[in-house]
């Protein structure tokens, strides 16, 4: 089906499906319970996971299968976003040429980069593309900021001269983006017992577009330019000797992550119209390359786990405060309550970088293969059935093709 | 390449799982039956606190949560009233909000645009809050004010100074009750010609972003104005935390006085670096050389250490005045927490209770309801004196605090001693004003 093996495209429906019923899986609590907190089902955590799924995705099409760790990819996501606030500044607030402007100027920007960074590899690749970044962020933070906004962000104004579309809408509101006069933001609610699901246009319209990019990828993944890839990955000097140059192939890969990149960054400032710097800064880069690491470097799924998993304690862990504990353990004695919050506190709210950590740590000592790895695992232990699922060619031992 | 993978039993599962999913009850709840976002409907209300947990204004997040948490227990009718009973509006009835009961929730900003806003989306849409506050850079006051405008949210800025957040920024649902770097060079510039004279010749060293640039331009066009000479001014990248590069070349410059457009911990390493090279021993033009700081914080003043005695700087609010709304509200934050109140402390408190205030008056949490009984609303009783809501800008007019580092501080906290109390006229300017341009209101959002 869609030109794919059979495991892939099972693998694709899956994604799909976990996609397109993620309103229903991401909210399994009652609204009204104490476990609400751990509700990930409303609009903004959504796009963010199938938003930063784009950037992971594309980010492992480099990493994954070439093994060139660049440690820049963030100043592709805040090209993208720029270039799309300024297409709703200039053109129209239809997220389309928006989107598109997003991807060709970060393709572009991968490419000047690319050309460059790609002279070295290892160590020296990371550090090229970080000083890249930084080099971006910097700019973008005061020296551009005529362009970028500074430190406050890009964002629209009420005095825009946008070419297609009022500079207002009648109420005297900056308008909202959209497709085509559906707004991004609009959300429909279905309200079944105490459960609530909300179902937003702009979730589904960076969902569809994150399918396409997991396609995508598994067409790369699978084509024979993946498996050049793969032998760069390997052993490049090998290749070099067989008479094929690797540059080509690497500089591709690396403009192909970029552009994913450059998506991301679009469609997040299609999601909310304001770009800000911060986006280029190295822990922006660095949380990519946790995500793909925690999913699983070089598997199809694996980046798209790590996404969701960061972007979920980032925005679910850390909004647990020290009142939230105490209602919790309420049901403890006075004493061993605050004993038990004490202990659980630094791990929580502003503590959420710390439960990341532990994590981390511990997938990358039990699980080298990542969260990708732990659901074979799990798989395994309950018998061989499931474990296409999970698994994909890309890590398989033996090369298939 | 292309094979179909479907089999019988795969068809019947999707099938099942489909007609599942579709004879699933849906009741779609229409969301125009609210009359405004996230319109309060049982007995609670909640507000959300948007504060950086993590991060170089970790110290100040941290003040202003505990401000926000005294200022709910407050409201809700605990403790001991605090400023409510100080408050020139009688309104707020200790039984919460328009009678319901107050209830918060809590996000980090980490002082990034991006993820105040990821956290200030998740209260809305989540959480259901109705009206967000907190913050302590401009950058994230403005990225958050907008967000809000668009989803039709009252937000209540921070301590954020930049001229940007009620100037080319602003928002017709955002309000801020600190005061701005324009504020802070009308206030400064009367007290430094006093001191140091009216023939100066001022130096900068300039934070490299948007605040740094209105803080920079506010104290050169107000000493310049009192007959100040600027020798230079230059632009210090924000990540650096070693000054003396630029502190060399200011001796030779032939400046007489050096400002120091800086704010956290950049000022506190500026300043020790400035006092270490011996800049304040030195004479130039026949006159002690001189060291000034436009916006000044305890927190800061705490970092810098005895690097802060003697130098001018201005601040909003301080624990040590002696008006019965200051008075009341060191007293009820000491209580709870044993150490007096920062000022970001402080105009979180504030705006909380502004806010409360004005959704009784206006008896509906409908954000433009809000923004009319807030706008040109004057006041009293909440530690700076008499103070007006403007209704063009959405800009607090007060006295503005020149402040000193203390010789002989007493205590860790008493640390800055305030030399003059600008009175708000001198610091009041015309909406208009060039270094506020560019930017328009709007009109208030309700959202859905």
């Amino acid at each position: 089906m869609f030109g794919l093996e059979k495991k892939d495209a099972k693998l694709l429906l899956i994604v799909a499906a976990l996609v397109f019923f993620a309103p229903f899986l991401l909210n399994p609590f009652p609204s009204d319970s104490g476990m609400a907190q751990f509700n990930a089902g409303y609009p903004d955590l959504m796009q963010r996971f199938v938003i930063f799924g784009i950037f992971a995705i594309g980010f492992n099409i480099l990493f994954g299968l070439t093994g060139y760790l660049s440690f820049g990819h963030a100043a592709f996501l805040g090209v993208g976003s720029y270039s799309a606030v300024w297409m709703f500044k200039l053109l129209s607030m239809n997220v389309v040429p928006a989107i598109i402007l997003a991807v060709i100027v970060s393709g572009l920007f991968a490419i000047v980069i690319g050309y460059v960074s790609l002279r070295r590899s290892g160590i020296y690749f990371s550090i090229l593309t970080l000083a890249f970044a930084q080099m971006s962020f910097a700019l973008a933070y005061s020296v551009l900021t005529p362009i970028t906004g500074g430190e406050t962000g890009l964002q629209l104004a009420l005095n825009d001269p946008r070419i297609l579309g009022a500079a207002q809408t009648a109420d005297g509101n900056i308008p909202v983006p959209g497709i085509f006069g559906l707004e991004m933001r609009s959300t429909a609610e279905l309200a079944v017992g105490p459960w609530e699901f909300v179902f937003n246009v702009g979730y589904y319209f960076s969902g569809i577009l994150m399918l396409a990019s997991f396609y995508l990828a598994i067409r790369i993944f699978r084509s024979p330019f993946g498996m050049m890839l793969r032998a760069v990955k390997s052993n490049q000097q090998r290749m070099s000797y067989t008479g094929l140059n690797p540059k080509p192939y690497t500089l591709a890969a690396f403009v192909i992550s970029g552009m994913y990149a450059g998506l991301a960054g679009g469609l997040m400032a299609a999601m909310d119209p304001l770009a800000g710097a911060e986006r280029m800064f190295w822990t922006a880069s660095g949380e990519v390359v946790l995500m793909t690491i925690l999913g699983g470097v070089g598997t199809l799924i694996g980046p798209v786990l790590g996404a969701g998993a960061i972007k979920y304690m980032e925005n679910i862990i850390s909004k647990i405060n020290s009142d939230i504990l105490h209602g919790w353990f309420a049901f403890l004695p006075d004493g061993l309550e605050d004993f038990v919050v004490a202990i659980i506190y630094p791990f929580i709210g502003k503590g959420w970088h710390l439960t990341l950590g532990i994590i981390f740590m511990l997938v990358v000592i039990f699980l080298p293969g990542g969260l990708v790895e732990g659901g074979q695992r799990i798989a395994k232990l309950f018998g061989k059935k499931k474990t296409n699922d999970a698994k994909d060619g890309a890590e398989a031992k033996t090369p298939a093709e | 390449m292309s094979k179909s993978n479907l089999t019988r039993r795969g068809v019947l599962k999707t099938g099942a799982l489909g007609g599942a999913g579709l004879a699933v009850p849906t009741i779609f709840t229409a969301s125009s039956v609210a009359a405004h976002t996230n319109e309060p409907t049982g007995s609670t209300v909640t507000l959300g606190f948007n504060v950086p947990q993590t991060g170089p204004y970790a110290d100040e997040g941290a003040d202003e949560l505990r401000a926000y948490e005294l200022a709910v227990e407050h409201l809700n009718g605990g403790g001991d009233g605090g400023m409510m009973s100080t408050f020139s509006s009688k309104a707020l009835q200790g039984n919460g909000i328009l009678g319901k009961k107050v209830e918060y929730v809590t996000g980090d900003t980490q002082t990034k645009s991006d993820a105040a806003r990821a956290s200030a989306k998740s209260m809305i849409e989540k959480d259901g809050a109705v009206m967000i506050t907190g913050g302590s850079s401009s950058g994230v006051a403005v990225a958050v004010q907008a967000l809000c405008q668009e989803a039709g949210i009252i937000f209540m800025a921070g301590l954020t100074h930049s001229n940007d957040t009620t100037g080319k920024d602003k928002r017709a649902n955002g309000f801020r009750h600190f005061f701005n770097s324009y504020m802070s060079g009308a206030a400064l510039a009367p007290v430094l010609e006093k001191m140091y004279g009216s023939d100066r010749k001022a130096y900068h060293l300039t934070a490299d972003y948007n605040w740094g640039y209105t803080t920079e331009e506010a104290v050169k066009s107000s000493t310049e104005a009192l007959g100040w000479e600027t020798v230079n001014t230059v632009k210090t990248p924000l990540t650096q935390t070693d000054f003396s590069s630029y502190i060399a070349p200011v001796l030779q410059s032939g400046a007489d006085v050096l400002v120091l457009n800086h704010y956290g911990g950049n000022m506190v390493n500026s300043l020790t670096n400035a006092v270490q090279f011996g800049l304040r021993e030195k004479q130039v033009n026949g006159k002690n050389f001189e060291i000034v700081v436009p916006l000044y914080s305890r927190l800061m003043a705490k970092g810098a250490g005895a690097n802060v005695k003697g130098i001018f700087g201005s601040t909003n609010w301080h624990w040590s005045l002696q008006d019965a709304g200051s008075k009341a509200f060191v007293n009820s934050f000491g209580t709870k927490y044993g150490f007096p109140p920062s000022q970001a402390a402080h105009t979180c408190y504030v705006q909380t209770l502004l806010y409360a205030d004005a959704v009784e008056r206006a008896g509906s949490f409908a954000p433009c309801a809000v923004a009319e009984a807030l706008e040109g609303f004057e006041f009293d009783g909440l530690g700076n004196g008499k103070t007006l809501y403007r209704a063009e800008d959405h800009q607090c007019f007060k006295d503005v605090l020149v402040v000193k580092g203390k010789e002989n501080p007493t205590s860790e906290f008493d640390l800055l001693e305030i030399v003059e109390v600008t009175p708000a006229a001198q610091v009041t300017y015309a909406p208009d004003h060039p270094q506020f341009s560019g930017g328009a209101l709007g009109t208030c959002n309700n959202g859905a």
